[in-house]
């Protein structure tokens, strides 16, 4: 038999759950074992960087990477494994376009550095030690990675071939990926152009979600433990941020269905550039305050109260989509953003 | 930079209102600051936030919407989702560390060209002292590429 195919999966700035939701996929994962060999997978098998350096340049023919660009490794191992890979596949929300890490463009390296060393409440470091690039010790010279200003998506440091959205992306998606990847290197089938985001919809989470819409306009917003909502409504309406307006589908709208609004992790639909933007249009829609005859000034005032009890709108709206959004990260006066 | 800081505003001004505004301002000869770049748009109600923040990130130093006055609107209500929209945004705005003064929502109806000529005599004024935005270059910025990185020393420690 011809050699298999090379799989690899890499995980940057992220948490692991690409990877099990990679595992999840059940018994199907002994097919993936059949198809492919693994060339690289640190999270289920024992492979070192340097194993990866001594293989021939587009040695690996799929390369799964997930996370973001935190630091000066993550892009080190992401041009590696660019180098070494036929096709790379930004995996899940942090690699396709930031995610959570990306959160902390909101503010600054130093901000992030100090509250994770010294403000934390958990934190005990009366030294104030801080972990650095370069230490000289007596053995010899230590290094560590550089810890950046901007969290970046991986598409923003190495070119990309596809894009698999969602945190993490659905097992049944991974599996209808795989599965057309399998059928191309087994039988030749054919690939999604080059570019294009698989694994996920076309239309908004709201076509995939069964709770009723009423077209109700709200004046006020809640935080998911404000209320319990009303079975079966749809929760925007109900004044709970649901990004289901601006968010791609795939995910078969599970977050609303459990009484959670959408988070928005599958990203922006096609043609959207800033998820976040699209999102505040959508709400300027269900907000009723305000109308063709009312006072200017007071008009003004009310829709400024209304607004303010929306929590943290950058936050909630580029909850996954930080990295890859217009303006990408918060300008810093200070230390303060 | 040799040049001065001359603010560049990017003005999304309405079909309807403040477009026409802008013409009389012209006709009447009135003066007033030429650092404006108008964009016609239909209706306020057509400014995408995505417009706003894609002006800032390119290069502008503050952003203009202009439109009719509320109950004035020519799609009757479109001005007051533009109202709605810009609230919101100018929250976030502040959250992304982009100054109030950046982002400016005036009403302008077709014979209020003064009133035009004005708020973009006022907006210009308000920019210079903020001084240019200059997005890509001071915030996205070099990432850590290329910067110093002092070596910490740390003495060795008598074995005990």
């Amino acid at each position: 038999m011809a050699e298999k195919p090379k799989l690899a999966m890499y995980w940057a700035a992220a948490c692991g759950g690409c990877e099990i939701s990679t595992l999840n996929i059940g018994e199907k994962i002994l097919v993936v074992d059949d198809v492919f060999d693994l060339a690289f997978f640190p999270c289920i098998a024992d492979f070192k960087v340097k194993d990866v350096q001594g293989y021939p340049d587009g040695y690996i023919d799929v390369c799964l990477f997930n996370g973001a660009i935190r630091n000066s490794e993550n892009e080190e191992m992401a041009h590696l494994l660019r180098q070494k890979s036929k096709f790379v596949v930004a995996f899940g929300s942090c690699a396709y376009e930031g995610c959570i890490p990306a959160l902390s463009n909101l503010t600054s390296r130093q901000a992030t550095l100090e509250t994770v060393y010294f403000d934390n409440p958990s934190i005990d470091n009366p030294e104030m030690t801080l972990p650095q690039v370069k230490t000289r010790v007596a053995e010899g010279e230590l290094t560590l990675p550089y810890f950046y200003q901007t969290v970046k998506a991986l598409d923003q440091v190495v070119p990309v071939d596809y894009y698999i959205p969602g945190c993490p992306p659905e097992p049944e998606q991974i599996w209808a990926v795989l599965e057309v990847v399998v059928n191309a290197l087994l039988n030749g089938g054919p690939l999604p152009p080059g570019g294009s985001i698989v694994g996920a919809g076309k239309v908004a989470v709201c076509e995939e979600c069964p709770l009723e819409k009423n077209v109700k306009a709200i004046d006020q917003f809640y935080r998911p433990y404000d209320l319990i909502p009303q079975p079966g409504l749809c929760l925007l309406e109900q004044g709970i941020v649901c990004m289901g307006p601006a968010t791609r589908s795939g995910c078969g709208a599970l977050c609303p269905q459990a009484n959670m609004g959408c988070r928005g992790c599958y990203g922006p639909l096609d043609g959207v550039e800033d998820q976040g933007a699209k999102m505040l249009s959508a709400i300027a829609s269900v907000v009723g305050v305000g109308a063709a005859g009312e006072d200017e000034g007071e008009m003004a005032k009310k829709l400024d109260e209304v607004m303010s009890t929306l929590v943290d709108p950058a936050g909630t709206f580029y909850r996954f989509s930080m990295a890859h959004s217009l303006l990408q990260r918060a300008k810093v006066n200070g230390k303060q953003a | 930079m040799s040049e001065p800081y001359e603010p560049v505003i990017v003005g999304f001004l309405c079909n309807w209102c403040s477009y026409r505004a802008a013409d009389l301002a012209g006709t009447a000869r009135i003066k007033y600051a030429p650092n404006m770049r108008a964009i016609r748009v239909m209706c306020s109600g057509r400014v995408d936030p995505q417009f706003v923040l894609k002006a800032l990130r390119e290069g502008a130093d503050g952003v203009m919407i202009a439109g009719c006055h509320p109950g004035e609107c020519h799609y009757v209500d479109g001005n007051i989702k533009t109202l709605r929209r810009f609230t919101l945004l100018k929250q976030l705005l502040r959250q992304w560390g982009v100054e109030d003064e950046r982002v400016q929502l005036v009403w302008a109806s077709a014979s209020e060209g003064n009133l035009l000529a004005a708020a973009v005599d006022r907006m210009t004024e308000q920019l210079r002292p903020l001084g240019p935005l200059r997005w890509k270059e001071t915030v996205l910025g070099r990432n850590g590429h290329g910067e110093f990185i002092p070596v910490e020393e740390v003495p060795a420690v008598e074995e005990v």
